[in-house]
């Protein structure tokens, strides 16, 4: 444990109603180049500001160093911030904003024994000459040598970026926090940056802690990463171990391109999808297990159609040059595929495909049905979330049942009024022949939901199930004497499953689920 | 070929509703009631009681001590009033900037402005009678802070409150406490409302009128008040010189200001000049 530098534990942050993070654990190794990686608005930000101090979380704890900094303030952290817009003081040059730091920073200067003949430990302050010298070391490995006397809004981005660090690193914080450093400055810019930024680490031997929402920045430059969504840790496992094995569809979705398939695991190392029976390198599954199946368009080989290794035929649908590749939409059956190749393929021919079975990454289906602890209505009425659904069930209202869905019978409205209840759109994941959507009612449970359209994601939509469709079965009341449960309690209980998987993986490293064993640091595969 | 290129060049000159066209108003108000005033001022400076042209009116101000003794007042009563409202106003613009409902609350500063100045002067005296209090320069600084309070606490409030956040969690993560915080960002950050502020507040207060004669009972006898007795008293020579005096005083204020504005480090935050 005490090469960890930095240990998050169960630490949520709420904002009013939203969890801005949920019961994140997380541990940072001493010297490690760890990015917290998602799309805007999932807490990754939250949760470098918490480190920082600049939030308190509302419950958990942050240790650092084996001491718990938890409500310790900003000032007092040993961690230095390279803020997403640089906040260089503009009233300061860039000498002055350098130093900012160094200026108040009280060191150590010998012991002297007190009337009472303790020992007590002296501090001073840094000298000129030595501020300066530190400051011209830093802006030396910013590469900014006679910069110091300028002013800092005579800068480019590129430039006030170095100062940034520059003022941040000459502090020597055992932590240095940059929340997405590089989002301002262009591409060639960024590239570069991110080298120097990779060879600083190497060079100061200190801990870094990145906050980006690009995929390729995050594999590019960490030792781990840290993919979340949604306030909520979804993987935490190398560059590597994300890419080739992501937790669950939203990871591999997010993280380069993917083709994600519905199937079905047939038995070990053997699993349909797209009509096809292939051959795969995954064990562990139910027999017969409704799987998602994660293909890399680069895995995927095209060969002609009459190839003895062909597993499975596809029509080209398009071939767009992408510099140094050809980008080939092809459909096999009812699934669209893409593939990445050198040749480039005639639009309409039939191709045949391969996939070696080590590329064919299986996950568990983060649920294969909505399921939703409520009570009846009336006769014939459930409650799902604030709305009373139709179904074809005589028990009396008050009675506690259990309703499951399907996710092809839920149907989405565009108008929200056409709809029993209003939900919004969270994300919406293609599946090679159809959408799979996650829409959140307004008490927070996740429909899953198969559309033909892909749903604008923060859309607000309608929600509508034919009462046919609506499957209810009675439930048991754990303890007889508790009350019924409200329709208010649901969300609770129906939290999706490898959320809270995800979020419990600190402390559950013996959960089997998908999400978990990424979470315990990456390495466990359980699937295989 | 001229030709052509002139008709070519007709359908220019006719009239379009360009953007200028909508400053020639403002345009015809400034030489109305700024420019012409102001032309009518110098000449006047330079005419006696028959209109012939002279100097002698420099002559009178400059060796008339008294009028010398009351722009000297003026300029103190000035300096102590900026000072009292900055000293009261930066605390109180920085509070009301912290806090979610700030703006709703400088409302309640500002809305003594919208009271006529002459009706909320003749107020304080009543009530500086009332409660026996001697009127005099205390009673005038009084009123004086009383009136240009808001000037100070509106630019003040603006620049403070348009103070990235950003700055002050930087200087934090730096090592900074709140103290320190406050000194070394938040003051440097400010400077421009601070100068906004003081000219806001100076350069009304040296040329006010009424406020120092109604709160004082005639005792103190300010410039403002001057010019405007040299006036009634059908001295337009006099009283223009000393328009034209008041008018240096606030050009040179203004510059001073200004230079200090642009050496602390420019267009940090909103200001309103």
């Amino acid at each position: 444990m005490s090469d960890n530098i930095i240990e998050i534990r169960n630490v949520t942050k709420t904002y009013g109603a939203k969890d801005a993070v949920k019961n994140a654990s997380l541990n940072i190794k001493r010297g490690e180049f760890v990015t917290l990686l998602g799309p805007s608005g999932c807490g990754k930000t939250t949760t470098l500001r918490m480190i920082a101090g600049f939030e308190m979380p509302t419950s958990g704890q942050i240790i650092f160093d084996g001491e718990d900094i938890t409500t310790l303030p900003p000032h007092l952290r040993r961690v230095n911030t390279v803020f997403q817009k640089y906040a260089l003081f503009p009233h300061l040059n860039v000498f002055n904003n350098i130093a900012f730091g160094l200026k108040m920073k009280l060191i150590p200067n010998g012991t002297k024994r007190n009337r009472k003949g303790e020992e007590v430990q002296l501090y001073r302050k840094y000298t000129k000459a030595e501020i300066k010298a530190k400051v011209d070391a830093a802006l030396k490995m910013v590469d900014l040598e006679d910069y110091g006397h300028r002013g800092v809004s005579s800068l480019s981005g590129g430039q006030q970026q170095r100062v940034a660090i520059a003022r941040a690193i000459v502090n020597e914080p055992e932590v240095l926090l940059l929340d997405e450093p590089l989002g301002a400055l262009d591409l060639k810019m960024r590239k570069d940056m991110q080298l120097e930024l990779m060879d600083m680490h190497r060079r100061l031997g200190i801990t870094f802690v990145y906050v980006t929402h690009d995929q390729e920045e995050a594999l590019t430059m960490s030792d781990k990463i840290v993919v979340m969504r949604d306030g909520v840790i979804q993987q935490i496992a190398t560059p590597e171990m994300v890419y080739d094995e992501p937790a669950n569809a939203f990871v591999a979705d997010f993280i380069g391109e993917s083709n994600i398939l519905s199937g079905v695991m047939l038995e070990d190392c053997k699993v349909e999808f797209a009509d096809t029976v292939f051959e795969c390198v995954d064990k562990g599954f139910k027999r017969n297990e409704p799987i998602d199946v994660i293909i890399r368009p680069e895995d995927l080989k095209i060969k002609s159609a009459e190839d003895p290794m062909t597993i499975l035929t596809a029509k080209v649908v398009s071939s767009v040059f992408k510099g140094d590749h050809y980008q080939v939409t092809l459909m096999a059956g009812e699934n669209e595929l893409i593939a990445h190749d050198t040749a480039t393929y005639e639009e309409g021919s039939t191709v045949g495909l391969y996939i070696k079975p080590f590329d064919l990454h299986i996950m568990h289906k983060s649920r294969i049905i909505n399921e939703i602890d409520t009570e009846m209505a009336d006769e014939n009425v459930v409650w799902i979330s604030d709305g009373k659904f139709e179904c074809n069930c005589p028990f009396e209202a008050g009675t506690p049942v259990k309703v499951q869905v399907d996710f092809d019978d839920v149907e989405i409205t565009d108008d929200e009024e056409d709809g029993i209840i209003g939900a919004t759109v969270v994300s919406s994941i293609y599946k090679g022949s159809y959408y799979q959507c996650i829409v959140r009612t307004d008490d927070y449970y996740d429909f899953f939901v198969d559309t033909d359209d892909d749903w604008l994601k923060g859309d607000r939509v309608g929600i509508r199930i034919a009462p046919e469709k609506i499957i209810v079965e009675r439930r048991e009341v754990a303890d007889e004497g508790a009350p019924a449960e409200t329709p208010a309690a649901v969300p609770d209980q129906t939290l999706d499953e490898s959320e809270r998987a995800a979020a419990n993986a600190a402390d559950a490293p013996e959960n089997t689920d998908t999400a978990s064993e990424k979470a315990d640091d990456a390495t466990g595969e359980v699937e295989k | 070929m001229t030709s052509a290129a002139a008709t070519l060049q007709k359908p220019k000159r006719r009239f379009k509703l360009t953007k200028r066209v909508f400053s020639y108003p403002y345009v015809l108000f400034m030489l109305l009631f700024v420019v012409i005033p102001l032309v009518m001022i110098l000449v006047n400076a330079f005419l006696d009681a028959d209109n012939n042209l002279t100097l002698s009116n420099f002559a009178d101000f400059f060796t008339d001590k008294s009028s010398l003794i009351i722009l000297a007042n003026s300029l103190l009563v000035g300096v102590i009033t900026t000072a009292i409202c900055l000293i009261i106003g930066y605390p109180l613009a920085y509070i009301l900037s912290k806090m979610p409902s700030g703006r709703v609350l400088v409302l309640f500063y500002v809305l003594p402005m919208w009271v006529n100045f002459l009706i909320r002067t003749l107020a304080t005296k009543a009530i500086f009678i009332a409660i026996d209090v001697p009127l005099g320069m205390g009673t005038v600084i009084f009123g004086m802070v009383y009136n240009y309070l808001p000037f100070m606490i509106l630019p003040l409030h603006t620049t403070l409150s348009s103070i990235d956040r950003s700055y002050i969690e930087a200087a934090q993560d730096l090592g900074a406490d709140s103290s320190t915080v406050f000194l070394k960002t938040v003051l440097p950050l400010s400077v421009s409302g601070i100068i906004s502020g003081i000219t806001m507040v100076f350069i009304p207060t040296i040329s006010t009128f009424a406020i120092s004669q109604l709160l004082s009972n005639g005792k103190i006898f300010l410039f403002g008040d001057s010019i405007q007795m040299k006036f009634e008293q059908g001295l337009y020579g006099v009283g223009s010189i000393m328009s034209l005096v008041m008018l240096a005083f606030v050009l040179i204020s203004n510059f001073i200001i200004n230079r200090a504005s642009r050496k602390s480090g420019l267009s940090i935050g909103r200001s309103l000049w």
